[in-house]
């Protein structure tokens, strides 16, 4: 059978391989930042570790966690996006990444912060989901985690 | 093939409008009805009728309409009852679902009879409609929750159950055929083991009744319940089997109107069965709908059901055998038409969101029933249900989705 143009606008090459082996995918003992998240709807569920140091500034990030090839291609993509980044900076990102799996229009306020094109950019790769509206939670799961790991609360929910 | 001889699929499936629309450019192949089921037109048209022709508040008014409503309305309890072959049309309470069936039994029957220690014994394979409201109890009483185990192949270990039921347990919760393997369970036998040492049982007969002929005074259980919606009836109806002498003894569910024999601000006084449990104006049509269904498919013959289903779940077995990395869960010898199934390196939502595009319609997930997933150590899976209206080419059209999805994903 022919493959199918949004399946394969969906399943990149590169969403397959973080998808077969997360990158960063191991508890951080050293973390001082960390919340689990999950989606009701699937039974998904993944934990971000984060290691933030005195300025502020993420110097590591790791996540443990099962769920479907998008959730787990946009958590790796995230942890090797956000280490150098300022939690203002990983922050902005969160509206910005969802809407653009949304295909919603975003302000891009932040966007004049160093390196932030680069990194939407790396990501667009994952914007085939807004193809397929019940996926959106699956990608955006580890980017409303990292905030939640950021605001002190131990558990966030797509829901 | 004997199941095709006699089974007009095409007349069947043309009771069924929604059936033959295509979905991303693909014949829809419905293979979700453990979920819930599509309605045949006679249903649709039951309900229809009765809204445009008969449509009235039922057990109030003294006028020709109201009249003529409850005729249809009580006239779908004795279908419900006939269907189960309960003794009495009283035991037969309308519910919105099987859920609000378990809970009502939980928080009359419960609330009453258990005390702090006493046991209530479920198993691995329920639904969290069949857990959680006894968790909810136990937790507000003291009552401890016992589980029988099921093995690797998803069958209910018998000498496990035994061993959990003592003069402690009062309380047997049990699932009539598995959600999510189509494990049948020996529900007679546990009924009688059950009664010998002094408990109750309830079964949930929800992925029963639309594929076997349940008899509920053979059973001998003392509660049966089921959704309309999984039985090709309307959603928001729901049935509540119970025997006589229990729901004389239960409290209400719901205070409000319908469910009264007279109300003071001294002291109001309850009607009799089953209206005690049906406060407030009750899912008429709904009930009329479900009636409409229970006809539809004894029409067809549960017989001929079965057959036809056992035949696309062999063919669906070999079709799905065949494809690489593909691992059936809970190959029990006894079982409905349902294929739980995980695929080697995919997973399931993956799986779900690939076949869609080829029109096939599959459940992923944990389908409401996390702990046996647990017991299988995997998060989720994906589950095809067959119905009374799929066809083989629609398990054909999964084998080739499924294909697809390994050519996606890689060997």
């Amino acid at each position: 059978m022919k493959m199918k143009d949004d399946l394969r606008d969906l399943y990149q090459e590169v969403i397959l391989d973080h998808g077969r082996r997360p990158r960063n995918l191991r508890p951080l003992p050293c973390a001082n930042r960390q919340a689990h998240g999950q989606n009701p709807m699937c039974g998904d569920a993944l934990t971000v570790f984060l290691k933030v140091d005195k300025g502020g500034r993420v110097r590591e990030v790791t996540f443990l966690g099962q769920g479907c090839a998008i959730s787990m291609a946009s958590a790796s993509m995230m942890t090797e996006m956000l280490t150098g980044k300022s939690e203002a900076e990983a922050r902005a990102l969160v509206p910005a990444f969802q809407a653009m799996c949304t295909g919603e229009t975003f302000e891009p306020r932040h966007l004049h912060m160093d390196g932030m094109e680069d990194t939407l950019e790396r990501l667009q790769v994952l914007s085939g989901v807004r193809q397929f509206p019940v996926r959106v939670k699956c990608a955006t799961l580890a980017w409303h985690t990292m905030a939640a790991a950021f605001d002190g609360t131990e558990t966030a929910s797509t829901e | 093939m004997a199941a095709t001889t006699f089974y007009d699929l095409d007349h069947i499936r043309a009771n069924f409008p929604i059936l033959c629309q295509t979905v991303h450019g693909h014949p829809l192949a419905f293979l979700d009805n453990a979920a819930s089921t599509q309605k045949p037109a006679d249903v649709t048209m039951a309900t229809k009728t009765f809204y445009e022709t008969g449509y009235a508040n039922v057990h109030r008014g003294a006028y020709w309409l109201s009249e003529q409503a409850t005729i249809q309305y009580e006239g779908a309890r004795e279908r419900v009852r006939a269907f189960i072959n309960a003794r009495r049309v009283q035991e037969i309470v309308f519910t919105r679902g099987a859920t609000e069936s378990i809970n009502l039994v939980a928080a009359t029957w419960g609330q009453t009879c258990l005390e702090a220690g006493d046991e209530v014994v479920l198993t691995w394979l329920e639904h969290h409609s069949n857990i959680v409201p006894w968790q909810m109890l136990a937790s507000a009483k003291g009552l401890i929750l016992k589980v029988v185990p099921v093995d690797d192949d998803g069958r209910f270990l018998w000498e496990a159950y035994q061993s959990l039921l003592s003069s402690r347990t009062r309380f047997v919760s049990v699932t009539h055929v598995s959600n999510v393997l189509g494990t049948l369970l020996p529900v007679k036998d546990i009924v009688a083991a059950a009664h010998a040492v002094g408990a109750k049982v309830l079964v949930d007969g929800c992925q029963a009744v639309p594929h076997m002929a349940v008899d509920v005074c053979d059973i001998d259980c003392d509660f049966y319940v089921f959704s309309g919606h999984k039985l090709y009836g309307p959603t928001g109806i729901g049935v509540l089997y119970g025997r006589e002498v229990l729901l004389q003894e239960m409290p209400p569910y719901q205070g409000g109107g319908d469910m009264i024999a007279s109300v003071t601000f001294e002291k109001p006084s309850w009607a009799g069965l089953p209206y005690k449990f049906e406060a407030g104006t009750p899912a008429v049509a709904q009930a009329i709908g479900l009636a409409a269904a229970i006809n539809y498919i004894e029409s067809i013959g549960l017989r001929a059901i079965a057959v036809h289903e056992a035949d696309l779940l062999n063919y669906a077995t070999q079709r799905l055998a065949e494809i690489r990395g593909v691992r059936l869960l809970g190959p029990a010898q006894i079982k409905t038409s349902v294929l739980s199934f995980t695929l080697n390196g995919v997973h399931p939502h993956d799986i779900a969101t690939i076949v869609d595009r080829y029109g096939v319609a599959i459940r992923a997930g944990h389908h409401c029933a996390q702990p046996l997933m647990q017991r299988f150590g995997i998060p989720a899976s994906a589950r095809a249900s067959f119905g009374l209206y799929n066809t083989r080419a629609e398990a054909d059209a999964l084998a080739d989705a499924l294909e697809s999805v390994r050519g996606i994903f890689g060997p």
